[in-house]
Parts: C-alpha cells; sequence; structure tokens
C-alpha cells in the first residue's frame, strides 16, 4: 500500500497512474520483439532456436507484466504470486520430463501397434 | 455479572436480535444470500447429503464383500465398478475437499478474523452453487450410466469404456472451480480483512490451516482442470496425449492427475488439522505448544506437497523418478510429525476436559499417526510394489481421510455447533456417537492392512475364501461405523428443537468468534472484537449458571 | 432487512461509510477494497496460468520426445497470419491499458473507445483464427484421430514453406511437378481450392495412398519414389504422431480461443458499465480487474505464437 499512497499526491484516487511514455514504450518495444521473434527463427541456430525464442517471450511478458499489468507499481505480493505460480508449472515440467524421458529406452518400439488390429483403423477406434 | 452487554454469556436462543438464521425468513432468502454464515450452513448441509449418498455406496461395497462369490442380489462385477468408482469419486470431490473449508471454514474464518465477512461475498455464493452444479453433474452419471474408471479417471480405461465418463468429469471439473473460488476468497480475506494488530503470528492455527490450504487450492487445482479437459478431449477427439492407441502416454495422464491429487489429499487434510489445532488447547486448558512451528509446517505441508506426486505411481515410472520420488515423500512426513508433537506437548499436563470435541480430537491424533505412518511404509520403493493396489493402500488412505479428516471435521462440527445454531447437544450422545465411530471405523480398517499385505487386490468384487474373515470382520465394522455416524447425525438435529440455548463462548476458548453471540449477529459482531492471543485462557472465567466462559476483565468492566 | 442484500449486489452502502458510494460494507477503505480486487484477481490469474501449464507440460513433453513431429507439423501453421494476430494482440492489450487509464483519469469518452478498440482488436483477432482454422479444415487436417490430411496438400504446403513451392494445378502428376516454381503463400485461397480440385480429379490417388493415417508421404508407385527422394530431399516426411502436434495445436489455441471470448464478454460487461458512466479515479477496480485478465490473455499468447509457429 506504501506504493500506493506514495502516488497519491497525484491524483485522488486508488491505484497507480502509468505514464503515457511508458505504455507507448511498452507497446513498441513488444512490436520490435515480436519481428525480432520472427527474424530469428530464420536462422538455424539449432538448439539456441526455441532458447531465444523463450527468452524473448519472456521479455515480452515481463513488460506486460510489469507495466500493462501494474506490477512494477503494485504491492510485491502480486508479483510472488505470479512467479511462484511459474514455478509451480516449472516442477510439473521438470519432474514429469524427468520421468517420462527416463523411460522412453524401455519402451517396445510398435507394441501398440502390434496391439492395434490392422482391420480396424485408427480413426474407428471407440 | 451484568445483564445487558452483548457478551453476555448464557443468552436464551432466539433472544439474540438479527441473528443471522432469523433475520430473514424463506427459502429464497437463503438462495440469494450472500452472508458467509449462511453460506456455510448450505455447504453443511449440501455436503452432509453428499456424505450419506456416498456412505450408501460403501455400504454396498462392504454389503457385497461380506462373503465371496455374488453377495448383493442384482450386483455383478460391473456395477460393483461404478459403485465404488461413484463412492470415491462423491466421497473426495463433494465430500472431503470441500469439507471442512467450505462449511466450516466458511462460517468461522471471517469471525476468526473480527471481520464482517469474506472478501468476495458474491464470489462466495457463486462457489457454492458451482458446488451444486458439480454435484448435478455427478448425478448425472450416476443416472446415466455411472462412471466405473474409479475415482483416477486412469487413461486408457477412462478413454475407452461405454460409460458416462465425461459427466463425471465435467461434474468434477466444475467442483474444481467451486474449490478454488473458496481458496482464493479465504486467502484474500485473510491477506486484507484482518483489523488492526491482528497480526499473521495472532492468527489461530486453523486460519494458517485454511490458507495453506488455499494455496494447494489455487495452484493445484487448476491442473485438475485441465486434465479432466485433456481427458475429454482425448475420448471425443483422441488427440494421443494419454492414450497409447493414438500415440498419446498412459503414465503422462497419472503424472497430470496425481500433481493436483497428492496436494488434494493436503488439501483434505491441512484444515483438519487446523481444526485439531484449535481443539486441543481449549480442552487441555492450556496455550498451544509451538504455535509457530505448527504454522510455518501447515505452509511446508503444502509446499512440500508439489514435489512428491510420483509416490503414486512407483509401478508405472522409471527407477530413476522412482527414487527421487521416494526421497522427497519421506520429507513431507517431517511437518506433519511436528504437529503432531505439539499437540502432544500440548496436552501434557494440561488439565483436559474430555468433551465431545476433544474425543474427536484424540480419535485424530490416534488415527492419524496410524496413516501417515503407514504412509511412510508406502514411500518406501521396495514395500510400495508389494503393498500398491492392495487393501493396504485403501486402509492406509481411509486413516487418512477418514480417520483424520472426517474425524475432525465432525469434531469441528461439534466445537462450533453451538456458536453456529446456537444450541448445546447432548453431551452423552455426542460421547456415544464419537465412541462408537472410533470403535467402528478401526474394525473396519484395521483388518484391511492385513489383507492387503496377505495381498488382497484393491478394486475386487471377488476374492478367494482365505480373506473371508478379514472381509467379514471389516463389513461388521462398517457397519457399526455407521450406526456411530447416525447416533451423531441424531444428535446433532435433536438438539436443533430440543437442545439447550447455547451461551456465548461454552468452551472456553480465547478466538474471536466466541466472542460473538451464539448464534452470530448478521454483521458477526454486535461490537468491535477484542484482537488477542487466541491461546491465551488466563482471563477466561467458568460462569456455572450460564455454563459458559466469560472473560474476567470484561464481566467485572461490566457487573 | 432485504434491503441489506440488495446494498451489497449494488456493491456499496453508507450507512456506516459516508464517504464513497462504491465501497462494499465489509471493508474499511477504497484502498483495501481496491487491494482485495486485485489480489483476488491475481489469485484467479495464478489459476489461469496453472490451467494453461498443464497444456504447456504436454508440450514440453512431446516436443522433448518427438522433436519430429513439430518440426513437421509447424509448416501447416502460417507464421504471418500468427504474427499479425500477436500484433493484435498487443495492440488490443495496450488499448486495454489505455482504457485502465482514461478510467483513472475519469475520461468517460476516451475509455469507452478504448473498450471498443479492444473489443474490435479481439474480434481480428478471433477472426484471423477462424481463417486459419478453415484453412486447415479443409485440408483435412483435424485433431485427434480426425485427422486425416489430404496427402497432395500436404506435399504442396510443406514445398511452400520451404520455399520450393508447390503447384497446385498440377497436383495431379506430382513427381513432375516438384520443379516447378511457385505460388508462395500468397496462394492460400488457391491452393484452398485446388485441394478440392485435386480431391475430386485425382480419384485413383487415393489407391496408392496405402494407409492414408500411417507414416510418410504417398508414394506415386516405385518410379515416383525415386523422383521425390532425389529431386526433393528437404520435403520431410510424415512421422507417425503428426496428428499429436495437430491435437496439440488445436488443444492449446482453442482453449485460447475460450479465453479470449470469456474476455470479451468481460470487456463487453465493462464497456456497458462505463456507458452509465459508473468509473472514475475513486472507482474503476472492474476496468482493471478485466484488463488483468485481457492481458493475461495475450501474455498466454506471447508464448503460444513462438512455441507453435516459430519452429526451425
Ligand atoms: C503423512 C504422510 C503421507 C505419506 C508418506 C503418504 C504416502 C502415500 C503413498 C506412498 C501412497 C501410494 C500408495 C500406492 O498407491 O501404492 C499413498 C496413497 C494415498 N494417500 Fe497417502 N500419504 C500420506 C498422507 C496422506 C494424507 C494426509 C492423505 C489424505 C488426507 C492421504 C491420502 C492418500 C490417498 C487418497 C491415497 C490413495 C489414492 C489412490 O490410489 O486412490 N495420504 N499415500
Ligand atoms: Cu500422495
Amino acid at each position: 500500500m506504501s506504493e500506493a499512497t506514495a502516488h497519491h499526491e497525484e491524483h485522488h484516487g486508488v491505484g497507480h497512474i502509468v505514464d503515457w511514455r511508458v505504455l507507448i514504450g511498452v507497446l513498441v518495444s513488444l512490436l520490435i520483439l515480436t519481428w525480432l521473434t520472427v527474424k530469428v527463427t530464420e536462422f538455424d541456430l539449432g538448439s539456441l532456436n526455441i532458447v531465444i525464442a523463450l527468452v524473448i517471450a519472456t521479455l515480452k511478458a515481463s513488460l506486460v507484466c510489469l507495466f500493462f499489468m501494474h506490477l512494477y507499481y503494485d504491492q510485491p505480493f502480486n508479483s510472488i504470486i505470479l512467479v511462484s505460480s511459474l514455478l509451480f508449472v516449472l516442477i510439473f515440467i521438470l519432474f514429469s520430463l524427468l520421468d517420462l524421458s527416463a523411460y522412453q529406452s524401455s519402451i517396445i518400439p510398435d507394441y501398440i501397434s502390434s496391439l492395434r488390429d490392422p482391420a480396424y483403423p485408427l480413426d474407428q477406434l471407440k | 455479572m451484568a445483564t445487558t452487554t452483548d457478551t453476555l454469556p448464557g443468552r436464551p436462543y432466539g433472544e439474540v436480535e438479527g441473528n443471522y438464521l432469523t433475520h430473514e425468513r424463506g427459502l429464497l432468502s437463503w438462495l440469494t444470500t450472500v452472508d458467509h454464515k449462511r453460506i456455510g450452513v448450505m455447504y453443511l448441509a449440501c455436503i452432509s447429503g453428499a456424505f450419506l449418498l456416498g456412505g450408501i455406496f460403501a455400504m454396498v461395497i462392504r454389503w457385497e464383500l461380506f462373503s465371496p462369490g455374488p453377495t448383493v442380489p442384482g450386483l455383478n462385477a460391473d456395477r460393483y465398478n461404478q459403485i465404488f468408482t461413484l463412492h470415491g469419486a462423491i466421497m473426495t470431490f463433494l465430500v472431503i475437499i470441500p469439507g471442512i473449508p467450505a462449511a466450516l471454514g466458511n462460517f468461522v474464518l471471517p469471525m476468526m478474523l473480527g471481520a464482517k465477512d469474506v472478501a468476495f461475498p458474491r464470489l462466495n455464493l457463486a462457489s457454492w452453487y458451482l458446488w451444486v452444479t458439480g454435484a448435478i453433474f455427478a448425478v448425472t452419471s450416476l443416472v446415466m450410466s455411472a462412471a466405473d474408471t474409479g475415482w483416477t479417471f486412469y487413461t486408457p480405461y477412462s478413454t475407452t469404456t461405454q460409460t458416462a465418463v465425461i459427466p463425471m468429469t465435467i461434474g468434477a471439473f466444475i467442483l474444481g472451480f467451486s474449490s478454488i473460488f473458496t481458496g482464493l476468497n479465504f486467502i484474500v480475506t485473510i491477506h486484507k480483512m484482518r483489523p488492526d494488530g491482528l497480526t499473521w503470528f495472532k492468527l489461530p492455527l486453523f486460519l494458517w490451516g485454511i490458507y495453506a490450504t488455499a494455496i494447494i487450492q489455487i495452484i493445484a487445482t487448476p491442473v485438475l482442470g485441465i486434465t479432466l479437459l485433456l481427458l475429454i478431449a482425448e475420448r471425443v477427439l483422441g488427440v494421443g496425449i494419454f492414450d497409447p492407441t493414438y500415440g498419446g502416454d498412459p503414465v503422462l495422464f497419472q503424472h497430470f492427475f496425481w500433481f493436483y491429487s497428492h496436494p488434494a489429499v493436503y488439501i483434505m487434510i491441512l484444515p483438519a488439522m487446523g481444526i485439531i489445532s484449535e481443539m486441543i488447547p481449549v480442552f487441555s486448558r492450556k496455550h498451544i505448544f509451538g504455535y509457530t512451528a505448527i504454522a510455518y509446517s501447515s505452509i511446508a505441508i503444502a509446499m512440500f506437497s508439489f514435489i512428491v506426486w510420483g509416490h503414486h505411481m512407483f509401478a508405472a515410472m522409471s527407477p530413476l523418478a522412482n527414487m527421487v520420488f521416494s526421497a522427497v515423500t519421506f520429507s513431507v512426513s517431517i511437518p506433519s510429525a511436528v504437529k503432531v508433537f505439539n499437540w502432544t506437548a500440548t496436552m501434557y499436563k494440561g488439565s483436559i476436559r474430555l468433551a465431545t470435541p476433544m474425543l474427536y480430537a484424540l480419535s485424530f491424533l490416534f488415527l492419524f499417526t496410524i496413516g501417515g505412518l503407514t504412509g511412510l511404509y508406502l514411500a518406501t520403493l521396495g514395500t510400495d510394489i508389494h503393498l500398491h493396489d492392495t487393501y493396504f493402500v485403501v486402509a492406509h488412505f481411509h486413516y487418512v481421510m477418514v480417520g483424520s479428516t472426517m474425524i475432525a471435521f465432525i469434531g469441528g462440527l461439534h466445537y462450533w455447533w453451538p456458536k453456529i445454531f446456537g444450541k448445546m447437544y447432548s453431551e452423552k450422545w455426542g460421547n456415544v456417537g464419537c465412541i462408537v465411530t472410533f470403535l467402528g471405523f478401526n474394525i473396519t480398517f484395521l483388518p484391511q492392512f492385513v489383507l492387503g499385505m496377505r495381498g488382497m487386490p484393491r478394486r475386487y468384487y471377488d476374492y478367494i475364501p482365505e480373506f473371508e474373515a478379514l472381509h467379514r470382520l471389516s463389513s461388521i465394522g462398517a457397519f457399526i461405523m455407521g450406526i456411530g455416524l447416525f447416533v451423531t447425525l441424531f444428535c446433532l438435529v435433536y438438539s436443533l428443537f430440543k437442545g439447550k440455548p447455547a451461551p456465548d463462548n461454552p468452551w472456553g476458548s480465547a478466538s474471536m468468534e466466541w466472542q460473538a453471540t451464539s448464534p452470530p449477529h448478521y454483521h458477526n459482531f454486535t461490537k468491535p472484537p477484542k484482537v488477542g492471543d487466541p491461546y491465551d485462557y488466563t482471563d477466561l472465567v467458568w460462569d456455572p449458571k450460564s455454563e459458559g466462559y466469560y472473560r474476567k476483565a470484561e464481566g467485572q468492566g461490566a457487573a | 432487512m432485504t434491503t441489506e442484500t440488495q446494498v451489497i449486489d449494488e456493491g456499496g452502502h453508507d450507512h456506516e461509510h459516508a464517504h464513497s458510494p462504491h465501497l462494499q460494507h465489509h471493508f474499511d477503505t477504497l484502498d483495501q477494497q481496491f487491494n482485495a480486487g486485485k489480489l483476488g484477481m491475481w489469485l484467479f490469474l495464478a489459476t489461469e496460468i496453472l490451467l494453461f501449464g498443464g497444456l504447456f507440460v504436454a508440450y514440453a513433453i512431446y516436443r522433448n520426445l518427438h522433436p519430429e513431429i513439430f518440426e513437421y507439423g509447424h509448416h501447416f501453421l502460417d507464421p504471418k497470419l500468427g504474427g499479425i494476430n500477436t500484433a493484435v494482440l498487443i495492440l488490443s492489450s495496450f488499448t486495454m491499458a489505455a482504457a485502465v487509464r482514461f478510467a483513472q483519469e475519469g475520461k468517460q469518452g476516451m475509455l469507452k473507445l478504448c473498450l471498443v478498440l479492444t473489443l474490435c482488436g479481439a474480434c481480428g483477432f478471433l477472426g484471423i483464427k477462424y481463417i486459419e482454422y478453415s484453412h486447415k479444415m479443409v485440408h483435412g487436417i483435424f485433431p485427434g484421430k480426425y485427422y486425416n490430411p489430404d496427402e497432395h496438400i500436404l506435399e504442396e504446403e510443406l514445398l511452400g514453406a520451404h520455399g520450393h513451392g508447390a503447384v497446385a494445378e498440377h497436383g495431379r502428376d506430382h513427381a513432375s511437378s516438384s520443379g516447378e516454381e511457385t505460388h508462395g503463400e500468397g496462394a492460400h485461397e488457391e491452393s484452398t481450392q485446388s485441394a478440392e480440385a485435386s480431391a475430386q480429379a485425382a480419384p485413383a490417388e487415393g489407391e496408392f495412398v496405402i494407409e492414408k493415417s500411417q507414416i510418410v508421404e504417398a508414394p506415386e508407385g516405385p518410379e515416383g519414389m525415386v523422383g521425390i527422394v532425389h529431386e526433393k530431399p528437404e520435403l520431410p516426411k510424415r512421422p507417425e504422431k503428426a496428428h499429436v502436434f495437430f491435437g496439440i495445436y488445436y488443444l492449446m489455441t482453442g482453449l485460447h480461443g475460450i479465453h479470449v471470448l470469456i474476455g470479451m464478454c468481460a470487456i463487453g460487461w465493462v464497456f456497458f458499465r462505463s456507458t452509465r458512466g459508473e468509473f472514475g479515479p475513486d472507482y474503476f477496480t472492474p476496468v482493471d480487474l478485466v484488463g488483468l485478465y485481457w492481458h493475461l490473455v495475450d501474455l498466454i499468447w506471447i508464448y503460444l505464437f513462438p512455441l507453435l509457429y516459430l519452429i526451425h
């Protein structure tokens, strides 16, 4: 709340009013970053491609969160919520990936398709 | 003793002006209410109904297993699958998960904070309607052709069975959102609605429990939502994420499901632990021991619960993941044990009064210890491979879900009953109900540990004759428990009509909800409640005339 | 006492707190009320993130274990349309942020204008999405088990994406068409038409396509096979689990689309309230919260776009 009260001189309502220059700056950067991420895909950088794509996306997302969504001016707890929700998604991804990639090698290839009745096409299976 | 103050002990029922039960009348005034107390009561009624329905299915299951071979007339193996699925799904999604937070939490939480209501009263009502809608879908599945997948909806069976899986999953999806909104409301309420001076570490531990629960509700429940959506998509479209015939991976479904459902078991137990933390000090007349340890352990449990889900999948995962998950699972039992030790230490040298809520609290301690410790057997990789999918698991989770959560729920109901309805129930019949339930419960589920160790698989319609004696014992126990629960039900309902009016503070608790009248005013408090240590009983004095407690300072001041 | 509930429903009353008509009875100050609303919305956004999180898990797993289906599948998505849609969403996010600002300043006209602009952005997004979906569906690219693509169109699409181009009119004689130059990306409509054309014109082909939904591109008889391999080495083979990519694609964009729809309803509701001049410096919480929701929809898309469309 300290943040909110700090700006009470500027206007008499609640919340923080974001400067126009900030809003427009964010908009322009978002568009540029979008263009950049499209362009960068044209180069084959191997596994770096996805890393770069994700880094740019995260940059864009941070801009949206911080300024469009006011997190920069908000009570910090809201940011904590956002970041921790992302952390839990990460936990979810990492642990299931850990397991699934560990047992891939023990899957018998074509086992499932051998169970499939060839007279019974894929798209009619119930 | 003054006779005019608001906090007068022993005010007769109905004399509380504008009490929330009577200030408006008629069904519509209930269905459109945004009062957290009324919503809590509505949840209580609905959840009890669902509990009864799920209980009937349980009795059918136990009847069927009374002897080997077909036992219940007209119940074949397929029907049996549907019955245990309905039992499991109703009990988890409709009863245990919403149970304590939505019914008791809704009533008590704002009052414990000294607030007028939860932060979003209308959202609160909306989540009740979501609960009802979810229940309707579950019943639709029942009427169409009840799902027979088990409450876990494992693929590929759930994508191939011809029964009405989709209504059941839609129902669970909606119930999930009901649970999310309740949790959301509670977190905001605890953050934003505390009066000045009520710091985090002056909160009653029930609120810490509810808070930790709400964290899990917010973070885990959406994953249940997407899991069920994906399951529906798999069934309808065959997208090939979970179903191996389309190139999917059924173990991935288990990851999805348990990412929610292991935390969900803590959605069930954390509020129960909160209730126990309230009741034990009150009935020991002693300050809670290790407040901060209990408070932090709730949060710790909530956090740990997100990294142990794999212990439900030891039979399916890679050795690497198995080892990781097994190791982490042990860590989650530490905060649980911290709590148990602190409760025991609270009782040490206390002057214990064996009122009905305290009996439930003691039952909880006993049963939760068994349930938690058997969890460790299951968390051990080697033993779990033997015990997985046997009655041992069934016994384990009934000890924690029924023996702990349900018992704490019923105990808490007795504890707050005078506050909620302004009536005292019969102490004697309350005790009888508790003891019979406790005995019945143990007779039901202790034999199941043995059955499981000997290899009786879960979810089976039939069994070899060697298991007959233990199964019979278990069934008999179930019927005894049923009787105990009915005694409790009658004891409580009877009190509504014939019970003595409740004093404002019958147990001598120091937390804020007891400063309101019994039943409370529809604005909760008629004068601003006093903030203090919720476990400090030193200046609470017993008043034999009203059979309640009052604060010494106040009593004198008013007199 | 029935009035009590009504008063709460109206969003505020003032028998105890005479200072603002917007203050609900259970809050003490407007600040408290505003911050409570924000906290609640952020918690809700966290649940949304976890909800989508499940889909991202599915994505991460399949992308890791079966990268070939993503390399193959992304050729069927048009990064131009996707990029335009990204820009549209970003712009609508901006107008939404501006709407919040105008609400805070009490500029009613601009507030309404910005809300309408945001709604337009949302409609534009869904319109483009519709074009994308229908473009795929005429090719038989449906999710999951309904995935039943027309082999020739797929090859054209793939070659087009590789810059080699495909010759729609010559779909019939497919091995010889490989060298010819292109219609490029602009020719969507044309290739859509020719999809139908070739489906009608070349009934014989179905016989060569051994099992429609199983593996690899359709060989055109033994020589054709050789020809294809030599002349078009870039042509990716259809991996066995190709349909999983489209399943994930449809689920992710579909769920996102549903969120766009919900967002539109919410914006519409806020717009309706703004026409009654309900918002001002003291009370703009609904605009702010709907804005937060709308930005989340944008956020999700910011990730979906590179993950689905921009795969190298
Ligand atoms: C104290 C620590 C606990 C540990 C270490 C633990 C461990 C386990 C393990 C390893 C399993 C899997 C058994 C198997 O399927 O082979 C299991 C199952 C289960 N546990 Fe626990 N548990 C604990 C507490 C709880 C609590 C508090 C609850 C609920 C209130 C609970 C509810 C369940 C349920 C419902 C299942 C079975 C789900 C199913 O397969 O249908 N557990 N537990
Ligand atoms: Cu578990």
